[in-house]
């Protein structure tokens, strides 16, 4: 196991306590629920699309410190961002935390790299990755994407 | 830094736990979750590797000499079960998975045989998931309903609401001894009195309270009483469900297949005689022989010190806990077993679970398959360090070090 430093990192903390875009998105155009039935951790993400691009984000919720900074940095990152470089970030982020050794775009996840030290804490994988999937099934209708449109 | 119990030479009896001695992520294992499993003794552990290594048959079949020692030491084990418990005999002592298997059995045998549309089921909010869905299950088939006794902001229940629920309707109350979650001991001789006042049958979900405290089912008057082996200092895979002979003939049966029958035809099968009747298959034999290994150690130790200790020990952790700043103990019922769950601020307990693990100490955190009893307390979740007589005070001490380390980083 790592330091644990290495995964309570300064700025995760700061997302914890100071989530951003942490709120209820009245026009969003679709949201998805973010539910771990085993820890609890419950999260909403809403985002408002346009011409396929993400160009409102917000969440609410509550949950432990990894799914909680983890949503906030999130939310974020893909506000601007096409449909489409979303659903890459979110394949690179999964394979980040999930695929020891696959090949990942460090450059492209950016201050998401911050997040990888999950990877070294096997129980909390799930805590860094609920609200992606979240995003992951809103973008693409999934069952559990709730549209407003 | 507390000096240690009179009661019992608790260096002594960490010797017999080989498990508690080695380092988890550098540090020496401090184990505190108890409540989820325990740790077995050398005793329980050889008599696993003996079986297997010198008896291994099936049992109640063979004319070998094998299966007559397997079966002698399954029936064997029955019989101290029987009387670590004080049940009247033997046979009322049927062998299950564990607790959930146990509850399951009587739901699907006595519940199906007895509650119908319109009649009621009466537990607790402070229930494990595993004494409520099977009875939700049951109702939803019957067109029954499932009615909650309440409980205090202690967490203790309120007895006379629980009076006021029981109706002609009722026909069986499922309740938890001692709440895995809050730590409550629950006044069993009055809640089973007041049932059987109106002829109501009680089962008692034991697996938290048989590790820890005497259980005399003919003194307590319940008509069914189940535990896990695996929280008693035994195997994982082997519990015991305890139903009144007079109730246990009267149910069908759980599973049907080998075992548990007398005779069978293409026409018609006999069913065999308690408790073989519910115990379909060949069974968790090595299982049985554990619990029995695990019965004989406890008796060593005596229930009676092991209570008295873990009492201490508790007084000594609600103490240390209760003077850290901004933690909250929630279950503070004035009869208590070994329980500690908390909150921490707003400090989310998987982060409080994952940097106490970084110093080697195990406490569960979560909803602890007791979601009603978070959503009675309005919290997602707690942390939970759960105690046994192999815990010391300076385990303690360490856990209240870790939760500052928590503090320290989450500052």
């Amino acid at each position: 196991m790592s330091d644990l430093s290495d995964l309570y990192q300064e700025i995760l903390l700061e997302h914890n306590s100071k989530p951003r875009n942490f709120r209820k998105l009245e026009d969003a155009t679709v949201h998805c629920e973010g539910f771990n039935p085993l820890c609890g951790d419950h999260y909403t993400l809403y985002l408002k699309l346009a011409d396929g691009v993400i160009s409102d984000t917000g969440f609410q919720g509550a949950g432990c410190a990894i799914s909680k900074a983890s949503a906030s940095m999130l939310t974020q990152r893909v506000k601007g961002m096409t449909v489409e470089d979303a659903e890459q970030l979110f394949d690179h982020f999964h394979r980040m935390l999930t695929q020891p050794g696959a090949e990942v775009d460090y450059d492209f996840l950016d201050d998401l790299e911050m997040l990888s030290g999950v990877a070294d804490y096997p129980t909390r994988i799930k805590c860094a990755i609920l609200i992606w999937h979240a995003l992951h099934s809103a973008l693409e209708g999934g069952a559990d994407a709730v549209t407003t449109e | 830094m507390a000096s240690e119990s009179r009661l019992f030479d608790v260096d002594e009896i960490r010797r017999d736990f080989p498990v508690l001695h080695q380092e988890v992520n550098g540090r020496p294992l401090v184990y505190l979750d108890n409540a989820a499993t325990s740790q077995k003794p050398q005793l329980v552990i050889d008599a696993l590797v003996n079986y297997y290594t010198t008896e291994n048959a099936n049992v109640h079949r063979g004319v070998h000499t094998l299966s007559q020692r397997a079966t002698d030491d399954y029936e064997a084990a029955r019989s101290k079960v029987r009387r670590f418990i004080n049940a009247a005999e033997d046979h009322e002592l049927v062998y299950v998975r564990g607790t959930t298997e146990g509850i399951n059995l009587v739901a699907q045998t006595f519940g199906r045989a007895n509650v119908g549309p319109g009649d009621e089921v009466i537990i607790s909010a402070m229930e494990h998931h595993s004494n409520i869905v099977p009875w939700q299950v049951l109702c939803r088939e019957k067109g029954a309903n499932l009615k909650v006794i309440p409980i205090n902001d202690a967490g203790e229940l309120l007895v006379d609401q629980y009076e006021s629920l029981l109706s002609a309707r009722t026909k069986l109350v499922s309740i938890v001894h001692q709440s895995n979650a809050l730590g409550t001991i629950n006044p069993m001789p009055t809640v089973i009195q007041m049932a059987h006042e109106r002829g109501v049958p009680v089962l008692v979900d034991g697996a938290q309270s048989v590790p820890h405290m005497t259980i005399d089912v003919q003194e307590m008057g319940c008509d069914f009483f189940v535990f896990s082996g695996h929280k008693l200092f035994g195997p994982t895979g082997i519990g015991v469900l305890y139903g009144r002979a007079e109730l246990l003939e009267a149910m069908p049966p759980y599973q049907t297949g080998g075992e548990m029958i007398r005779s069978v035809t293409f026409e018609e099968t006999l069913y065999n005689v308690l408790p073989h009747k519910f115990e379909a298959g060949t069974p968790n034999i090595a299982g049985s022989v554990g619990l029995g290994a695990a019965i004989d150690y406890i008796d060593a130790l005596g229930m009676g010190r092991i209570n008295a200790y873990e009492k201490e020990l508790l007084d000594y952790g609600s103490d240390a806990l209760s003077r850290i700043e901004g933690l909250k103990i929630i279950g503070t019922a004035k009869e208590k077993g070994g329980i500690l769950s908390f909150t921490l601020g707003d400090i989310h307990p998987h982060d409080i679970g994952t940097i106490l693990d970084s110093q080697g100490i195990a406490i569960r955190t979560g909803h602890h398959c007791a979601q009603p009893v978070m959503d009675r307390f309005g919290i997602p979740a707690t942390a939970r360090a759960s105690l046994a007589f192999y815990n010391t005070k300076a385990e303690i001490d360490s856990l209240v070090e870790g939760i500052d380390r928590v503090l320290e980083v989450f500052s």
